[in-house]
């Protein structure tokens, strides 16, 4: 992740005022910042969406091709991701610095969003064995203020809600050979389930306190921080820990009452990390009702809508 | 836990009065200045074709028979006197402070060599000011005076240095509880008012006691008052920063940088500041 240097005094100030609860910029530790969301950006892409979370902005592009299933999954689909670190958003990310971090983020993706329960992969079959549509999932940081993890997973949410695949119909030839048809009508097209696709929050922990939507210079003060993926369920799909820190024990606010219920879905967390795993679940969760209100506002508007684009 | 997502709008540009625009000379590069060949060419002018043309974007200036365009956005060129805000890259026998075109010697004898270390880490703020500047652009700085040198707990925004506005004085302990250092470089610092203490923000003693709640507000919507200005390319000086704090006094800290809420407390601002010149 792109790096900022801090001073220790600014590092007291800031930690100072996460415990107060009131961040530089006046949010509180659980607040996001302006957060915008576009979708149909790029043209050439089966589906896409552009998102800016404060200065973060990513880009994700789509593209839906057939090919082979997995041998082990033959009636199940499967997504691919890249994730590209332009040089625009960090001189940092010139030439190969942005590889490693790329590699990175496109991993914890695979494992967030490539499963069954997240997207309905069983939907991207054509043929059990023979052909199944792949979709190819793009992601080009644009720019880079803290909070990767978060804008990129709301921009694949968005981008696989406005992703049309072309219907497909299996038809026969002379030969008795199976051949894949498109349909003639460009319009003619399936759309994804998106309601249980999860989105991803990234709880920092700072001194005592956790904040949700970290900039670059509260993430410099941080020592470990907590991804965990979250279903509009509250269901706890993916969890990841990052950074040299240990998790503190003794923050924890809620321990005992909720050792029980969590202990089940979490299984190989330790059960230090239950407190900042319940304000996870808590915001993630309250993530997906205004994204989807958004999208379908969006979609709603149709051929009025003004593209704002990246001139905007 | 508050979470602002909206489809984007078309930011509009917030201008009070364009009259004001139309009596500035704005040229942008290729533009014919003139073509009376009894000028002498300044910054950002060259001659084609026996005519003066701009080779920059920006204003116009004329000093007797002297013609330049001064550019609207450019990288800092520090001048003698300019009070800068830096952050330590480099701690060697000089420091370097924030890009590579600027060095800070402090060194009044060998053990401030060895010990400057023990001062200054890579990493710190501190404020300095523009002692010579090199024929290469590169730049002396010196902290010979008390105000200057190590900065403590505080908040530091960064800007473009052509929104900075020149003026005798850069350091202000402004009415609403706080002080800002408005480096010409475009980063500004803002920080806690000392108490009755006369200590200044320099020296290198670095107080970390927790600063008031209240204290932290002001300088909240500080930050965001100027990160509002600064979007919308109002020149920064005190008495700008110091009417967007009252216009923004009507909203909480954190709504200021919702793009409405930030037209709104900058047009109100631009009409105070109209009102005041007027």
């Amino acid at each position: 992740m792109a790096r900022v240097k801090v001073s220790e005094a600014e590092k007291v100030y800031i930690l100072h005022g996460i415990r107060d609860d009131l961040r530089v910029d006046g949010r509180s530790c659980e607040d996001y910042r302006h957060m915008e969301v576009e979708t149909d950006v790029v043209s050439n892409t089966d589906g896409s969406a552009r998102v800016s979370l404060g200065h973060t902005a990513v880009l994700v592009g789509i593209k839906a091709e057939i090919g082979k299933p997995r041998p082990l999954v033959p009636d199940e689909g499967y997504l691919e991701f890249f994730v590209d670190c332009s040089a625009n958003a960090t001189p940092e990310f010139e030439g190969r610095g942005g590889e490693e971090l790329g590699i990175e983020l496109s991993n914890t993706l695979y494992r967030v969003f490539n499963n069954r329960s997240s997207v309905d992969l069983k939907s991207l079959c054509i043929s059990a064995g023979e052909h199944c549509w792949v979709l190819y999932v793009d992601v080009l940081l644009l720019q880079c203020d803290g909070n990767l993890y978060d804008a990129i997973s709301v921009a694949i949410k968005a981008a696989l809600f406005n992703t049309k695949i072309p219907r497909v119909h299996m038809s026969s030839d002379e030969e008795g050979g199976k051949e894949v048809e498109l349909s003639d009508d460009p319009f003619d097209c399936v759309r994804l389930n998106v309601e249980s696709v999860p989105c991803i929050v990234t709880l920092c922990k700072v001194g005592h306190r956790h904040v949700v939507d970290a900039t670059l210079q509260e993430k410099a003060c941080s020592v470990a921080s907590l991804i965990i993926a979250v279903t509009h369920r509250g269901t706890v799909t993916c969890a990841k820990k990052m950074g040299g820190g240990s998790l503190d024990p003794e923050s924890i606010f809620e321990m005992t009452e909720v050792r029980q219920t969590t202990r089940n879905d979490l299984g190989f967390l330790c059960v230090y990390d239950v407190s900042l795993v319940q304000a996870g679940k808590r915001v993630g969760k309250a993530l997906h009702a205004p994204l989807m209100k958004l999208l379908q506002q969006e979609e709603s508007l149709g051929k009025k809508r003004q593209k704002v684009g990246f001139l905007g | 836990m508050a979470l602002d997502m909206r489809l984007p709008t078309v930011r509009k540009t917030v201008s009070v009065s364009t009259s004001v625009f139309d009596r500035k000379d704005m040229v942008v590069p290729g533009d014919i200045i003139t073509s009376d060949t009894g000028f002498m060419r300044g910054h950002g002018t060259y001659v084609d074709e026996e005519m003066l043309t701009a080779s920059v974007a920006g204003e116009v200036q004329r000093v007797d028979k002297l013609i330049c365009v001064r550019p609207l956005k450019t990288r800092f060129n520090g001048e003698v006197g300019d009070v800068v805000v830096g952050r330590i890259t480099e701690v060697n026998w000089t420091l370097s402070c924030c890009s590579h075109q600027i060095s800070l010697t402090r060194r009044r004898s060998a053990e401030d060599e060895l010990t400057m270390r023990e001062y200054l880490q890579e990493g710190d703020l501190i404020s300095a000011e523009v002692q010579s500047v090199f024929s290469d652009g590169a730049l002396s700085l010196h902290t010979r005076s008390l105000k200057y040198g190590k900065l403590g707990q505080g908040v530091l925004v960064q800007i473009s240095p052509s929104l900075i506005k020149r003026q005798k004085s850069h350091f202000h302990n402004l009415p609403c509880g706080a002080s800002i250092i408005l480096g010409n470089n475009g980063f500004v610092w803002l920080y806690p008012t000392m108490g009755q203490q006369e200590e200044e923000a320099g020296g290198f003693y670095t107080s970390l006691e927790p600063v008031s709640l209240s204290d932290r507000e002001v300088i909240s919507r500080l930050r965001n008052c100027l990160l509002a200005l600064a979007a919308h390319k109002v020149l920064l000086y005190d008495t700008s920063v110091l009417y967007c704090y009252e216009s923004s006094l009507q909203h909480q800290v954190k709504d200021i940088l919702k793009p409405e809420v930030m037209e709104e407390i900058v047009m109100l601002t631009q009409q105070k500041l109209l009102e005041q010149e007027g």
